[in-house]
């Protein structure tokens, strides 16, 4: 246990330091969104109809950008072997580096997502249902993403490889993310959305550091 | 090594078996796709609504069958592969990917032409063809993984976890999708779910569901052979760089 | 105690790199592994590392075969590969700090002694020279409790000075019952050392 907090705190620590890693995603989350109003007109009415799905692909889109440098800095640099030859799990090791993945670059598009979403005209039922469907939902894309991560990595142009094969597999969080949204600003309850959401969550708690562990071993290999 | 080798070099026993069952495949194929034809074309009544147009759905539907039967096929012989290690169940997943990717553009083609009339417009994000368009991506994504790696045995653990990951996440896919569609399905727009199954209507589908099978079989065989001749090469052909 | 290591076969990318490679370690002995590049050492190194699975054959720590998920090996050895595993932006001591702990041992000052390493401790890796780094790369080894070194290239980038360092800190990793099994261009000149060729195995 006190390996896996050290690990998950050294990757921390290591995104505070260099900052761009944090920053670099955020700022992506933030252009995108923008450049919808942009592209669509800046009338109230529409944007609030179309935000919900904007934040959350642009969430989808910046979670994707972060996630090749899941393994591949330790990659690079050999951390990854002698993480791999001591004594913690590799499914449990996979476990930490996406929980660090989820802090350093998914929690900050959190925090930023309500003020992107009221610089989209969502109401306030509409925001808090989004920042619930962001935290229940997220930890789903780190997940799945380590597994895409752990094929590519390694690979030349592994980046674009990575998002045709992460991409198709985001989809049912995006739906019930974005249901979760539109749910509450019916007026109807997002708990079931949400449910599901937590649900898919779970579900990639066990698929993903499993998957990603086998193609973790391999990539190494 | 050797040994290991001589599996892909020599798979007498694959050959045997697929050598017996290739002619009844081509046989199959073209008596079943006459006859499914004939069935679907000439007998099969024209629907009170669409008129001739659901016709197309007799080449549509079953596509869309082996759309989702040959990425199913595909995940269980990859866990062969990954489990017990047996290399033609490898080179039968890495084969059957672009037939598999075919079925599933063959079913968009022909739910979109089958839309043009009934939509007025050739796409529409009905909830089954949504589905059939993530699935070809999945399949890109697999058939991308093959060719990223230099080490066809890294290739094929590669794409055998890819294919697992993606197969039980189908499901979850085709419901999501169900459920995105009905929340914003507009009420008086026709879905592909199609015409009631009628025995008219059932009888030619089948038939062409196994018309497109044994064709499956045919182009797998010979996909089959072909990967096994190319590892061979291969094998040569690092056999000989190493002498010279 | 012992690794053995019988009948190795290494594939990559369809070519056999090596076959039939045995050889023992018992304490205080050191194997260097030798051959032409693309032989396979750095391949061996991580098939006793356990980063890499042979194509046939065993290795067997105290009797136990380490590729069977045997945990009894894991914190026994140390793999040092010739990348440097320094995260750049951490400092010296941060660096080992990590690792010692990662890897259950604490012994970090002496480890920065033994390598010159306490003025730098607080310097980030990254504005470190190459012999730095590679000498906080050395230093991580000596601060692990590991019986079995694998140390891959562990003296290319080193001034004489400390190579000749590393070379005692080695002799006396094996005086007090350790093994290494190492690969290196260059002749280290231990006095007892059972020499691999794996040219003499090259298929």
């Amino acid at each position: 246990m006190n390996r896996f907090l050290r690990l998950i705190g050294r990757d921390v620590r290591l995104a505070f330091r260099q900052g761009s890693a944090m920053t670099l995603g955020l700022s992506f989350f933030v252009i995108v969104v923008v450049l919808f109003p942009l592209g669509v007109g800046p009338e109230l009415a529409v944007l609030a109809r179309i935000g919900p799905g904007v934040l959350w692909v642009a969430a989808l889109l910046a979670c994707l950008l972060t996630l090749d440098r899941m393994f591949q800095a330790d990659y690079e640099d050999g951390s990854l072997d002698l993480l791999m030859t001591g004594s913690l799990p590799t499914e449990i090791l996979v476990l930490a580096k996406v929980i660090a993945h989820w802090l350093t670059s998914v929690l900050p598009l959190i925090v930023i997502a309500p003020l992107l979403g009221m610089s989209l005209n969502l109401p306030g039922d509409g925001i808090l249902a989004l920042t619930a469907a962001l935290l229940i939902g997220t930890p789903t894309l780190s997940l799945i993403g380590a597994v895409g991560a752990a094929l590519t990595m390694g690979m030349r142009r592994g980046g674009v490889l990575l998002s045709l094969l992460v991409l198709p597999l985001y989809i049912p969080v995006l739906i019930f993310g974005v249901a979760a949204v539109d749910a509450s600003m019916a007026q109807l309850s997002a708990t079931p959305h949400l449910l599901l959401l937590g649900g898919a969550s779970l579900g990639a708690l066990v698929v993903g550091p499993l998957a990603a562990a086998a193609a973790l071993r391999l990539s190494l290999s | 090594m050797a040994i290991d080798l001589h599996k892909y070099a020599n798979p007498k026993r694959f050959l045997a078996i697929t050598g017996a069952i290739y002619p009844w495949s081509v046989g199959l194929t073209v008596v079943l796709l006459l006859v499914g034809l004939y069935l679907s074309l000439f007998v099969a009544p024209p629907d009170y609504q669409q008129g001739d147009t659901v016709r197309i759905m007799f080449v549509h539907v079953p596509a869309a069958w082996m759309a989702l039967m040959i990425y199913t096929m595909m995940a269980i012989s990859s866990a062969v592969g990954l489990i017990w290690k047996h290399p033609v169940a490898d080179l039968t997943a890495k084969a059957s990917a672009p037939i598999g990717a075919c079925f599933t553009f063959l079913a968009l083609v022909t739910g979109s032409l089958w839309g043009q009339p009934m939509w007025g417009t050739f796409w529409v994000w009905d909830a089954r063809l949504t589905s059939m368009l993530i699935l070809l991506f999945l399949y890109l994504g697999y058939m991308a993984i093959w060719e990223s790696f230099d080490d066809p045995v890294k290739a094929a653990k590669a794409a055998a976890i890819l294919a697992l990951v993606g197969v039980i996440n189908i499901p979850i896919i085709r419901f999501s999708v169900d459920w995105w569609n009905t929340l914003h399905q507009p009420a008086s727009v026709a879905t592909m779910d199609g015409p009631k199954i009628h025995s008219t209507i059932l009888i030619p589908l089948l038939v062409m569901g196994l018309a497109y099978t044994a064709f499956f079989v045919m182009v797998l065989i010979i996909r089959v052979k072909a990967e096994i001749l190319k590892r061979r090469l291969r094998v040569l052909q690092i056999a000989e760089l190493r002498e010279s | 105690m012992s690794f053995v290591a019988q009948n190795l076969a290494c594939q990559r990318a369809d070519q056999l790199i090596f076959e039939d490679v045995s050889f023992s370690l018992s304490p205080g002995e050191a194997v260097w592994v030798k051959g032409r590049n693309g032989a396979g050492k750095s391949s061996l190194l991580r098939i006793c590392a356990r980063l890499l699975a042979p194509l046939r054959g065993q290795a067997a720590w105290h009797g136990e075969d380490i590729f069977k998920d045997y945990d009894g090996y894991i914190g026994d050895y140390h793999y040092l590969g010739h990348l440097d595993a320094l995260k750049y932006a951490l400092t010296v001591r941060e660096n080992i700090d990590f690792w010692a702990e990662f890897h259950g041992i604490p012994d970090v000052a002496s480890a920065l002694d033994q390598f010159d390493l306490q003025a730098l401790s607080d310097i980030p890796t990254g504005m470190l020279s190459q012999g730095q780094k590679k000498r906080t790369n050395l230093a991580r080894l000596t601060a692990s409790s590991a019986k079995l070194w694998i140390l891959d290239e562990p003296l290319s980038a080193l001034d004489l000075h400390y190579i000749a360092l590393f070379k005692e800190r080695l002799i006396r990793h094996l005086a007090e019952g350790g093994m290494a099994l190492f690969a290196t261009h260059q002749d280290l000149e231990l006095e007892q050392v059972k020499i691999l060729d794996l040219d003499d195995w090259a298929s």
